[in-house]
């Protein structure tokens, strides 16, 4: 088959030497290579949003980027929004306020806000909704993940994470 | 204090926020991939398969052995068909299963699926019910000419009376589009071949693991206990992961054959193509009103689109009987005729989803009584409350008995909370301004948690509906209790860890609800038809409630009291009246390892208990505002209300969880998601692209209104709630759609009600006020 490339993905602070073909996604990648299954598939054609991570703090949707176009760049997984076992403010939030209900979707939604509210702290409601609309989630009729967000948001604004991120 | 009734973060939550949910497909490392092979065409004659030489490749011929699924319904206007497990000698839709292969990774799956090639002797497909009954039409299954596969008729002595003495009748014909369930999450599988003991183990994203276990031994022809079925984290199912599907027969079929482990993980054109859907039904019913507005008396005609294939093992009867039973809803009616067959077509299966009917049957009560209510010229409101059921119990004109509900006074609430009168002058207001503001409601009834009765009377051979659980305290005063009910998102181990929490005295984190596992758990029936919280729920009450008075009657020897003087609660069996008190974990030890000590009540302290109820009525009123821009067609909802009666809510933040998804889905059933076939049976919407799922941008807030009937038809007092937020939202949406084009005169009868669609009928009305 295709020929394979020998890369280091750099997920969550942590090397990974890998060896892909050209064709695999950086999705795919994550889960079966690096064994980091948190992040979840629910199309593989880039609608609902499920795959998003960070790549260089942004948010990027893992089914449409292959592997190979990571090398060299910091990756972000929901497996390293937690520090240990403290939850990061959007978990909390998302734990109290009941912003999950089967689970596939949240990943997803977690990274596409934290890489949101990483890059303008300032986000009114609206906009957090606008960002939101990006992912879809099929249980929650989106009312808890809106107000986990925003209370996230908040909590954020009032203490910032550190910058050791 | 309580646990039942408060708001507590689920017990489920912390893995799945993490990353460490474990889904199928999490489990797949290791085991070589599997890829089905797929009809490209929906009918014909499969005239050859050519595989690739040295492959793993097998076809119908290599299963030779297996038997096709097959349920039954023991009724005689039910025919029985077989699915083959890869399509043999015909396909029937397109992307049924015609091979399957197998490679050491996905990709080399894919690329070796791309060399098998099926030479298929294509013919004209059925797609569409109204070519299925015509005259002459080609069987879909030999054996069924005609193409109806199950029908079902009833009709009251008085009904043609009722007509004959109506002063209005109404007379409607809905259609509601093809619809899937779409969890987010698809199906798939990971088989997992035991060397030493030849044991499968099927780790599946499904409802029901035990009867899928049921299922499969019966098909492959092995011994249950051959087999483990294990529903790990489900990412959704709403229905669509309750039936025993071909692939799952291939996945354990193949681990048994290559002796290895083997994995499926469904991608998304596969679930719309090969999964099951819903809803495609078209309905011709006519209401008899008195003057005063009181329904006298409904016929109907109604139909489903089975599809090619019965899902097993709830049928392909799941819709169109559901239909039969359930059509007058939330209203009294003394007169009923019905007829309501399923038809099949070379489509794609049938099989539940949230709400199952209702959502078309609540649309069609729901805009009879809006046109007969301005035909007869009486207050949408007001007839509603003429017809609605209000004493109780009420026995319907299919011999349901509904147990105490609040009809009339959750309209009132959703009246109240929307503002109606309110909202009059301020349509007007818009109106003026060239803006069209709609409002409309929908009361329903949804019959949730019935047991064995309600299936047996449905005539099915494999009859659900009890649930065992079983519930033990461990020596360190831990609590395990096993469900046959098994979760697919909803959050049910923490609502069922508050209620036996309160029967143990102790807190919920010291409850572990185990499900999902066959070798774990006892025979149960899953998740399905808004039923766990109710029976699972009652089943665990009971479990638990004998636990305790083991537990109490320990606790009693050990402080030499009275038995009925001991009380479990904050972790403490006391005696009462006095401050003599052991930590509940002390008297659990002691139960096991004392257990010479207490004679009746010892060793150890574990209970089974079985609950399978009559079933309930949970009920509940949806009102919405809509804002329709008549150049495009679109409906924007601005506000949406739902006034819901539940009974007891034992976590009121998971219950408000449930009803917000099933309104979601409601919104998306009536305006958004369709399901579309060209006239060669080719599905068209494959991708989320083509169908369109709302996203938060189509979603508004859902405002919620609590009311509580306590009804003895439930032993927890908790009334099923998962379909609700499904069944109510479509009614209510178009209704408010209607309203806010009543300058037109428009009237929709269909669902989705799609931009195109209003944009069509807002054309014609304005085409023939100038014509
Ligand atoms: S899986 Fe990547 S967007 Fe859906
Ligand atoms: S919680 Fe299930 S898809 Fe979002």
């Amino acid at each position: 088959m295709a020929n394979k490339h020998d890369i280091t993905l750099t997920v969550n602070g942590k090397d990974y030497s890998l060896t892909v073909e050209p064709r695999r996604t950086l999705a795919d990648a994550l889960r079966d290579d690096c064994g980091l299954t948190g992040t979840h598939l629910g199309c593989e054609h880039g609608v609902c949003g499920a795959c998003t991570v960070l790549v260089d703090d942004k948010p990027v949707r893992s089914c449409l980027m292959f592997a190979v176009q990571a090398e060299g760049r910091a990756v972000r997984t929901v497996e390293g929004l937690a520090k240990g076992d403290v939850l990061h403010p959007l978990q909390k939030a998302f734990w109290e306020n009941h912003g999950l209900q089967c689970g596939f979707c949240t990943p997803g939604f977690l990274m596409l806000a934290a890489g949101a509210l990483e890059a303008d702290p300032d986000l009114s409601e609206e906009e957090i909704r606008d960002i939101l609309s990006s992912n879809l989630c099929r249980c929650t009729g989106y009312q808890n993940i809106i107000k986990s967000v925003c209370l996230a948001a908040n909590e954020m604004r009032a203490c910032p994470p550190s910058a050791d991120r | 204090m309580s646990w039942i009734g408060r708001s507590l973060p689920r017990l489920e939550d912390p893995s799945l926020l993490m990353g460490r949910g474990r889904y199928v497909a999490d489990l797949a490392r290791g085991a070589a991939s599997v890829k089905f092979v797929r009809s490209p065409v929906a009918a014909g004659r499969i005239l050859s398969i050519d595989v690739p030489d040295g492959e793993l490749v097998f076809t119908a011929a290599d299963l030779a052995g297996v038997k096709p699924i097959c349920p039954i319904l023991h009724r005689p206007d039910y025919i029985a068909v077989e699915q083959p497990i890869l399509a043999r000698d015909r396909v029937m839709f397109c992307g049924q299963a015609l091979a399957v292969v197998v490679a050491e990774d996905q990709s080399l799956a894919e690329d070796l699926a791309e060399q098998v090639f099926a030479d298929i002797d294509a013919e004209d497909a059925i797609v569409d019910m109204d070519t299925a009954l015509a005259e002459g039409a080609t069987a879909v299954h030999a054996h069924a000419p005609g193409n109806v596969l199950v029908e079902g008729v009833l009709r009251s002595p008085g009904l043609d009376a009722a007509f004959t003495d109506a002063a209005e009748i109404v007379s409607l014909d809905l259609r509601s589009g093809r619809q899937s369930a779409m969890p987010l999450e698809g199906r798939g599988g990971v088989a997992q071949y035991d060397r030493i003991s030849g044991r499968v183990t099927l780790y599946a994203s499904v409802q029901m693991p035990h009867m899928l276990r049921t299922g499969l031994a019966d098909v492959l022809q092995m011994p249950e206990a051959d087999l483990r079925v294990v529903a790990p984290d489900v990412g959704g199912g709403f229905g669509q992961k309750m039936s025993l599907f071909p692939e799952y027969v291939v996945l354990v079929w193949l681990a048994r054959k290559l002796e290895r482990d083997v994995a499926w993980i469904e991608d998304r054109r596969e679930n719309f193509l090969a999964s099951s859907h819903s809803r495609d039904q078209s309905f011709r019913v006519r209401g008899a009103f008195a003057k005063d507005g009181t329904l006298l008396g409904i016929d109907a005609d109604l139909k489903s689109n089975v599809g090619a294939f019965s899902c097993y093992p709830v049928t392909c009867g799941v819709e169109p009987l559901m239909a039969l039973a359930e059509l007058p809803g939330p209203y009294k009616v003394a007169e009923y005729g019905v007829r309501s067959r399923g038809v099949t077509t070379n489509t794609g299966m049938m099989a539940p989803y949230r709400g199952v009917s209702r959502p078309m049957l609540t649309l069609t009560m729901e805009r009879m009584m809006d046109v007969a209510a301005k035909r007869l010229g009486i207050d949408p409101i007001e007839i509603r409350r003429r017809n609605l059921i209000d004493t109780f119990p009420h026995r319907s004109p299919t011999g349901l008995v509904y147990d105490e509900g609040s009809y009339k006074e959750a309209m009132d609430r959703a009246v109240e909370a929307i503002d109606l009168t309110g909202f009059r002058a301020r349509q007007r207001e818009a109106r003026a301004a060239g803006r069209y503001l709609g409002i409309g409601f929908s009361v329903f009834s949804e019959r949730t948690g019935y047991g064995t009765p309600a299936y047996a009377a449905r005539g099915m051979n494999i009859v659900p509906g009890y649930e065992i659980v079983s519930c033990a305290m461990d020596p360190s005063g831990f609590v395990e209790a096993r469900i046959g009910s098994s979760p697919h998102g909803q959050g049910l181990k923490t609502a069922l860890a508050q209620l036996i929490a309160d029967e143990l005295g102790v807190e919920p984190g010291k409850v572990k609800v185990i499900s999902g596992d066959t070798d774990a758990t006892p025979y149960g029936w899953g998740t399905f038809a808004s039923r766990s919280m109710v029976i699972a729920g009652g089943a665990c009450k009971l479990a638990a409630g004998k636990v305790a008075t083991r537990l109490r009657s320990v606790a009693a020897v050990m402080m030499q009291a009275d038995e009925d003087q001991v009380v479990l609660e904050d972790g403490l069996a006391r005696v009462t009246g006095t401050n003599q008190s052991l930590p509940i974990p002390e008297v659990a030890r002691a139960s096991y390892h004392q257990s010479h000590r207490f004679g009746q009540a010892g060793p150890g302290l574990i209970e089974n208990a079985t609950y399978d109820p009559g079933g309930t009525f949970s009920n509940a009123c949806h009102a919405c505002i809509v804002e329709v821009d008549i150049e495009t067609g679109g409906v924007k909802i601005e506000r949406f209300v739902v006034a819901e009666d539940a009974g007891v809510l034992i976590n009121p933040m998971i219950v408000d969880g449930q009803i917000h998804g099933g309104v979601a889905q409601g919104i998306a059933n009536a305006l958004f998601e369709e399901l579309v076939y060209d006239e060669t049976g080719n599905l068209l919407t494959v991708s989320l692209a083509d169908y369109l799922p709302p996203t938060i941008a189509e979603v508004p807030k859902i405002e919620i209104e609590h009311l509580v009937t306590l009804s003895d038809a439930t032993i927890t007092k908790a009334k099923g709630v998962g379909e609700g937020g499904a069944i109510g939202a479509p009614a209510a949406i178009i209704n408010a759609t209607v309203d806010a084009l009543s300058p037109f005169g428009v009237e929709i009868f269909q669902i989705p009600a799609t931009p195109q669609h209003i944009r069509k009928l807002i054309r014609e009305a304005e085409r023939n006020a100038h014509g």
